[in-house]
């Protein structure tokens, strides 16, 4: 194809075009440094000089300039400028970025980026994770590892999130990609410790093997022995703290041993504390670290180790990140002391400890970034954390008591103090009991960088416990103030449809939205047509959706896939839809949903 | 209420509890298919019952706890991962046996104080703790006539919301029913007497 003058090129003409032969710049790889250097095969300078035409100029300069692009938003819009940077940016992009499986499909995007290093990809929405959505809905890995097998065979990482993966992928992907360094997989489900050996066994490179809270079956193999024997391994991060399986700990020692670059170790909780300290002791250059068992049920004396553990801990100088403590021991708490100054990230969302005990352990995390922590804080603890941990961009505090009394441990009290407290605040998850409109509207107002608002108010219904008014009024200040939000998450809350009007109407950024349980009807769901295009995916479970309004969505955004989910194939009302999910895709329906998923069309 | 009617309670019984105890979470219940939430609004429970005789306090006491397992029906709710949800189960069993914290609070003093009840035996070793806390002295309890010659009387509001003098039901019922303390001051306390 010849490549017009003017100065537009061809979309898939990635050949140089004739007249430029002996110049051949186009194919050049990555570390090509500037106009006139050649494809490998013709090797280093050309001695031809012919001045490439400025399109071909520009194109160079581009390549060489967009290869440091590294925000995934950033290219995005450059490839929106015009064809040749559409083409050179999708030829410089190494990492992909699929936030709904569905949206695109392998070949589609295979096809317009050749030269991806790194790929991530998530599948179900976040509400699937609480048994809303039916077990085989999809999400499957296996056509994506099987097209990138042929696709990118120097594919390097790969993460996964709410994806099903089978041990087979796990497979195919250890034996496809020669290079491979890193997988992270994130609330994934579907494969075993089998899975797992071949991974530590055949991928030679690895750097990266990090499990994070996902359903790993236990099928008894000792997935640990199978990294190779001998020699340093390259192994930077293990993390298995969700892997429920019993550990051969002289191999694991005998691992990290070997593993000098290790930084990040997650056990999970069949390693005791005894062993904790041995492994520690091996590693003190770790930065992350998750403790196994947090107690010793064998201690002839309480917290016998504690001293052990104190030292080992003092000596990784590098420690910013704790996490694990589970079934702890108060005893051993003390032990952390000595690092927490250094701690930018804490985890304590498992540790049933009294507040006091909590409190005693923030005063310490003056740099904390991420505190994941029990409602067991209490206000108290959350007000010591507003004082004390000014840096804060995360919270996330989870109910220990998933039932809830009357009176809850945290409240709007302790919002209120962390949102005047931590300003830097970006993301929170908040479970109590009872809530204040006010108490929303302070956090809407105090952080102003907030990107993640998820407020999850356990007694149903409950209303502003100090005004009796209902919770609306904080969406009216959610979309007033939310400007930068992405992600909001609603659940049995408004009284009317205003409240989905106000965050449809308010929220630009919006990208990510799931209700559940919530007034909201066919009006609301109508007054944010202008956004959903611009939406990731949508999320409303028993609302008060009708098919007839979800159809008239179908009609006037044809690129959006409309998936209406029933609760149980057996019982159908026709009136009502229990769910709605819809995103936008370029594939239109997918082919692999189960019978209680109805694509409407 | 016509809701409890309909349900068999404890066949939908959605509790925590250790791996083999029933626990159904999949199962979808007659509160999800309505869109209108209907379940029993627990405050009217317990404002309805302060009128009622002390008689009838048990009974009352009783229909609350069979009506709040239908809290927990609700499919998914609160949204917390299984995987948590099981990690922290046996620490919630735990937790009911370390420790059972209630406010303390006392008239005229700037701030509050939560204690744990389940640390102490009896009245006499928490009388002795709230005195030391505070600062106070709670004087001689008698049956008949309270605490006798103080300036500060220990009281409690129980599960009903009244408020009863430290001392009067069985320590048992006690730590029970109490929701949290008061150290009133002995003018105000004069209307409570023993009350069961």
């Amino acid at each position: 194809m010849r490549k017009d003058r003017t100065g537009i090129s061809q979309d898939d003409d990635r050949s140089p075009p004739a007249d430029l032969r002996g110049a051949e710049s186009s194919n050049k790889t990555r570390n090509c440094c500037g106009v006139g250097s050649v494809s490998g095969s013709t090797g280093p300078i050309s001695m031809e000089f012919q001045a490439p035409c400025p399109d071909q100029v520009l194109e160079n300069v581009l390549e060489n300039v967009l290869q440091f692009l590294s925000s995934r938003r950033d290219r995005n819009a450059a490839s929106l400028v015009c064809k040749s940077w559409w083409r050179v940016e999708a030829l410089t992009r190494s990492d992909l970025y699929i936030g709904n499986c569905y949206s695109v499909s392998p070949r589609r995007a295979m096809s317009r980026f050749s030269r991806v290093q790194s790929v991530s990809i998530k599948g179900r929405p976040r509400f699937a994770d609480f048994n809303l959505m039916p077990i085989d809905w999809g999400a499957h890995f296996t056509p994506w590892v099987t097209a990138m097998a042929s696709a990118y065979p120097w594919l390097e990482k790969v993460y996964l999130k709410r994806m099903s993966v089978t041990d087979d992928d796990l497979a195919l992907l250890a034996e496809s990609f020669p290079s491979f360094k890193e997988l992270v997989i994130v609330c994934c489900d579907g494969f075993s410790t089998s899975g797992l050996a071949i991974v530590a066994s055949d991928c030679r490179q690895l750097k990266v093997l990090d499990l994070i809270e996902s359903e790993v079956t236990d099928d008894d193999v000792d997935w640990i022995a199978c990294f190779p024997e001998s020699g340093a391994t390259c192994l930077e991060s293990l993390i298995f703290d969700c892997v429920e399986c019993s550990i051969n700990f002289d191999a694991l020692e005998s691992l990290v041993v070997r593993s000098p670059s290790l930084k990040k170790l997650r056990l999970n909780c069949n390693v005791s504390i005894g062993q904790l300290c041995r492994l520690i002791v091996r590693a003190p250059q770790l930065t992350h670290l998750g403790t196994g068992s947090y107690s010793s049920p064998d201690d002839a004396v309480p917290g016998e180790h504690a001293s052990d553990l104190q030292s080992a801990l003092s000596a990784c100088k590098s420690l910013v990140c704790l996490s694990g403590f589970k079934e702890m021991l108060p005893d051993y708490l003390p032990a952390i002391y000595p690092v927490c100054a250094n701690l930018t990230s804490l985890n304590f969302s498992y540790a049933n400890i009294h507040s006091d005990q909590i409190i005693s352990v923030i005063f310490h995390c003056h740099n904390l970034q991420v505190l994941w922590v029990l409602d067991s804080i209490r206000d108290e603890g959350l007000q010591a954390v507003a004082s004390t941990c000014k840096d804060l961009r995360e919270l996330r505090v989870f109910p220990l008591d998933a039932r809830g009394d009357n009176e809850g441990p945290v409240s709007d009290v302790g919002l209120q103090a962390i949102s005047e407290g931590c300003r830097k605040l970006r993301s929170i998850l908040y479970f109590c009991q009872h809530m204040t409109n006010a108490a929303v509207i302070a956090m809407s107002r105090n952080c102003p960088d907030l990107e993640v608002f998820r407020l999850c108010i356990i007694a149903l219904h409950s209303p502003d416990h100090v005004t009796g008014k209902p919770m609306d009024e904080a969406f009216g200040y959610i979309g007033k103030y939310g400007k930068l939000l992405r992600t909001l998450s609603v659940a049995f809350a408004g009284d009317s449809d205003m409240g989905l009007k106000y965050v449809l109407e308010g929220c630009p950024r919006l990208q990510k939205l799931e209700i559940r349980d919530s007034p909201f009807g066919d009006a609301a769901l109508h007054s944010g047509l202008h956004h959903y295009y611009n939406m990731r995916f949508l999320w409303m479970s028993s609302c008060r959706l009708s098919p007839k309004g979800c159809q008239e969505i179908v009609r006037a955004l044809p690129r959006l896939v409309v998936e209406v989910i029933k609760h149980d194939v057996a019982v159908c009302p026709d009136d009502t839809v229990d769910i709605l999910y819809m995103y936008r895709s370029l594939e239109g329906p997918r082919d692999d949903a189960p019978k209680v998923v109805t694509i409407l069309q | 209420m016509a809701f409890d009617k309909e349900l068999n309670l404890e066949a939908t019984e959605l509790r925590l509890g250790l791996p083999g105890t029933k626990e159904s979470e999949k199962q979808p219940t007659i509160a999800i298919k309505s869109n209108k939430r209907a379940l029993p609004n627990f405050n009217e429970e317990s404002c309805g019952s302060k009128e009622n005789s002390n008689a009838s306090h048990l009974i009352q006491k009783r229909d609350q706890e069979i009506a709040s397992p239908a809290k927990a029906q609700v499919v998914g709710w609160p949204p917390v991962r299984s995987y948590r949800k099981n990690c922290l189960q046996l620490k919630k069993m735990e937790a009911e046996a370390a420790g059972m914290y209630v406010k303390v609070s006392m008239d005229g003093a700037p701030y509050l104080r939560k204690i744990d009840l389940k640390v102490y035996k009896g009245y006499p070793e928490l009388l002795k703790a709230l005195e030391e806390m505070f600062k106070f002295s709670a004087g001689e309890y008698s049956e008949r006539e309270g605490y006798n010659g103080s300036e500060f009387v220990p009281t409690y509001e129980d599960k009903d919301g009244d408020w009863m003098l430290v001392g009067d039901v069985p320590w048992d019922m006690f730590l029970c029913s109490c929701k949290r303390l008061r150290i009133m001051k002995g003018s105000e306390a004069k209307g409570l007497g023993c009350a069961v």
